[in-house]
């Protein structure tokens, strides 16, 4: 669905900043999340995780525990079937280990009783004779052909010979001459980058309660960024038609990626089935971090040859990533998004991906993005130091365009990169002063975005008023997004319209709220669901005029008579002809279903200021300014807060963020006093400058922007410490024992 | 004869070629065909491929229309967080 003609409309309520119809019941607890749902008879289930990095389980006996009282069921990998698809058997040996615990905290039991205390008492007697492995957690450690194999026959089908087994996907992007650019390059900066993986941070821990009846029904209540996807993967595992299942979404506390997948849904179902009881599991701090998805880490070789006059001649990344003990693609979108805001004559980018004895990878905004141009944007950084370079020329001087053949292949269409690099250079961050000690950093960042299947339903009530059903958790402001889209094209007031997210019985599928879509495609179809109801609108008009329905168009909320032609009439609203709906045919509905396409790549640009205590390490971000095309902002507050959100989480994957593992391969930070994310006193006012340059793709031009904030964070803050030091850092977090060790190694 | 430009690791199902021409005039006959003409690709579009279309990316949408001088681009299926 093409950009609208008149996409240069003066809008009414897209661009302005009502009220969050969440934030009253957010505020005062009333809101729902996935561990307020309760049932009658509800038991409580927890789960025993593996306290080895790497174990064979020889066996497993549950007698004790079953024979607990208050215990009503215990289940291991022996009450799971074998899906047929590889995927999803990965998700269910995620969530319950079968032949191997894979790395620490991996689920190998779980109980359902009566209280939480006994099911834990009940934990502590099921025995596992473990037969200890081997184990690695680091990407380059598990890529060594005598590394400790995790899983066996994982490989793509392409891979080279010679290689570890735990080397599983190799991806290639690139054009271009690479031994001609590098010669035509006056410097050439070769270096090498390591990030540590980090947790998306969602406040709200994965929650669920499941209810299996006896007939084979069930219902599952969750924290989810996709209810859909849940009832597959769980109807899947629980081998049940997806009819059958019912998944409805809670209010979610935050999920970046972190909630697209399952990790206690299947448990708690097959713990009901069995127990024939609701069961309900909330994780603990400790679970999460031990056994969700945290982002992959990364080892990233960069090479960039540049002109004296910074014109960038080739480029050229390796890039290895582990995403945890199950096959992982993501370095896929790492190697595909490293150089895409450059225009290149000669690029190459090689993607590696292995396992390790982490926990499975899951979705962090981005995902793959942010390490891969930390990588590239640091190489660029440290050339325009080298040539005495003003860092925004040389972005602007290679920026990619429209017309540019992209990194990854395509050429690109409309984009608002050097739109926003100039907001930058023109913006009074760029120019202001720096003290002692202090360093300014940018970096550019990128995203795909797409858009996917989406089904919206809007209803108009006898009253006037209109209703709204979508299937999409709302995960950064959609409900308000989605109403004033709606409230836009009908012509009628945002308060005329509410926004509900429904359950997988109540509309048709909807993928999961990732790849910034969920304001591009459910705005998409909210706005041809409102175009089928304005139509049936007109329709019923002209029968009550007479005249013909191409007479009649609508306008601000009314129904027109298109000119001196089709007659006098007056004007009829949306509240008149809702009135007497009833007597002109029945309830006026629009509903729109499609996989929308054409989402739009997004590009921002990311100021930093910083300050680095020489005595303790310690860095303070003083100033930060995003700069990022949203096409068109339909509610900026949200915008900005995206922009904000990004910003603050790269923050803390930049300075402090990572998963630590011993030499034992346990994980040894799995809390929030040791996994230290970014609080408010850490943190000065992130600044925000809104691009719009239209999405051709969208009716209102409006492209993602949950995600392109958190990529480029990492390179930014890291080239201001390093001006502020004089000194390159290349390893994340930059935290204050790693920058006090950079310290002492250069003196 | 549509031409598809194939991603660097996957040229080892392609004899090595960077771009490919198939007979198709939408995606799904596009990806019938290079199964087809390539059964070395077969392993990856069951797994997931997008294709971009004049810069436009698309990760399903069998029907798409592509005119004999679209930029035809074969991607990795994209996800998102």
């Amino acid at each position: 669905m093409a950009l609208d003609e008149n996409g240069k409309r003066i809008f009414k309520v897209v661009g302005t900043r009502p009220p969050r119809p969440d934030g009253i019941d957010k505020v005062t607890g009333r809101a729902m999340y996935g561990a307020d749902a309760t049932a009658p008879g509800m038991l409580q289930g927890h789960i025993l995780r593996s306290p080895h990095a790497h174990a064979r389980i020889k066996s497993i006996d549950t007698s004790e525990a079953e024979a607990l009282s208050g215990v009503k069921a215990v289940v291991t990998a022996k009450d799971f079937g074998l899906p047929d698809d590889e995927s999803v058997l990965d998700v269910q040996d995620n969530c319950m280990a079968r032949d191997k615990a894979l790395y620490d905290g991996h689920p190998v039991a779980a109980v359902a009783a009566s209280s939480a205390a006994i099911a834990k008492k009940a934990l502590k007697l099921i025995k596992v004779d473990y037969e200890i492995l081997p184990h690695v957690t680091d990407v380059d450690e598990a890529m060594k052909p005598d590394a400790p194999i995790v899983q066996t026959g994982r490989a793509m089908e392409d891979l080279p010979d010679g290689l570890s087994e735990n080397v599983t996907y190799h991806f290639e992007f690139g054009h271009g001459d690479m031994d001609a650019g590098f010669a035509k390059a006056d410097k050439i900066i070769e270096r090498s980058f390591k990030t540590a993986a980090t947790h998306q941070g969602y406040i709200e821990p994965h929650a669920c309660l499941a209810s299996m009846n006896s007939d084979g029904k069930g219902e599952l209540w969750c924290c989810t960024q996709g209810q859909f996807y849940v009832r597959e993967l769980c109807a899947d595992i629980m081998q049940m038609d997806a009819s059958q299942l019912r998944v409805t979404a809670s209010e979610i506390g935050g999920g970046f990626g972190g909630k697209t997948t399952v990790f206690i849904e299947p448990v708690a179902l097959a713990l009901s089935r069995k127990s024939g009881r609701p069961v309900k599991i909330v994780m603990t701090r400790d679970e999460v971090f031990r056994a969700t998805g945290p982002t992959v880490s990364s080892s990233t070789d960069v090479k960039i040859g540049m002109t004296k006059d910074g014109r960038i001649t080739a480029a050229h990344a390796t890039l290895r990533y582990q995403g945890g003990a199950f096959p992982c693609g993501t370095v896929q979108f790492g190697a595909q998004s490293a150089f895409a805001a450059y225009d290149l004559e000669a690029v190459q980018t090689i993607g590696w991906s292995a396992l390790t004895n982490r926990p499975k990878e899951a979705a962090y905004r981005a995902p793959g993005a942010p390490m891969a141009i930390y990588a590239v944007e640091s190489v660029v950084d440290e050339l325009c130091q080298e040539l005495n370079l003003d860092p925004l020329d040389v972005r602007l001087k290679n920026a990619a365009q429209k017309g540019t053949k992209s990194s990854y292949g395509p050429t690109f269409d409309d984009i608002g990169l050097k739109a926003t690099l100039d907001a930058a250079k023109a913006h009074p961050h760029y120019a202001a002063p720096l003290g002692p000690n202090q360093g300014r950093g940018l970096s550019c960042g990128f995203w795909f975005n797409f858009g996917g299947n989406t089904c919206v339903s809007m209803n108009l009530n006898f009253d006037g008023t209109v209703g709204i059903t979508e299937g999409n958790p709302d995960i950064g402001g959609s409900r308000a997004s989605i109403s004033q889209m709606a409230a836009e094209e009908l012509g009628i007031p945002y308060e005329k319209v509410r926004t509900i997210v429904a359950d997988t019985n109540s509309i048709g599928h909807n993928d999961v709220t990732d790849g910034s879509r969920v304001t591009f495609a459910v705005g998409l179809a909210t706005i041809k669901a409102a175009r089928e109801a304005i139509k049936e609108m007109c329709t019923r008009v002209a029968k009550i005029w007479d005249i013909d329905a191409d007479a009649v168009y609508w306008e601000d909320g009314y129904a027109k008579p298109s000119g001196p032609n089709a007659g006098t009439f007056d004007p009829m609203s949306l509240e008149e002809i809702a009135a007497i709906s009833a007597q002109t045919g029945g309830p006026i509905a629009g509903h729109h279903e499609v996989n929308a396409d054409g989402a739009g790549v997004s590009f921002g640009v990311h100021l930093v200021d910083v300050e680095v205590d020489p005595e303790t390490g310690a860095t303070t971000v003083l100033r930060y300014t995003v700069f990022q095309d949203a096409g068109k902002a339909i509610h900026p507050d949200y915008v900005e807060g995206q922009m904000q959100g990004g910003a603050v989480q790269g923050i803390g994957w930049a300075l402090n963020e990572e998963y630590i593992y011993g030499e034992d391969g346990l994980l040894q930070n799995p809390s929030l006093l040791d996994y230290r994310i970014p609080v408010a006193s850490d943190l000065p006012n992130i600044d925000t400058v809104i691009l719009e340059i239209p999405n051709p793709g969208h009716p209102y031009g409006v492209r993602g922007v949950g995600e392109t904030p958190i990529v480029p964070p990492l390179a930014a803050i890291s080239n201001a410490v390093s001006r502020a030091l004089d000194l390159r850092m290349f390893e994340l977090p930059m935290s204050p024992p790693k920058i006090l060790k950079a310290l002492s190694s250069k003196v | 004869m549509v031409k598809v430009a194939i991603w660097g690791s996957l040229r080892t199902a392609t004899d090595g070629q960077s771009e490919v021409e198939v007979e198709a005039s939408n995606f799904k006959q596009l990806l019938d065909q290079l199964a087809i003409e390539y059964p070395a690709l077969k392993p990856q579009i069951k797994r997931g491929v997008s294709l971009a279309l004049d810069g436009k990316i698309y990760r399903e949408s069998w029907f798409t229309k592509i005119n004999k001088d679209s930029e035809v681009v074969l991607m990795p299926y994209m996800v998102g967080g």
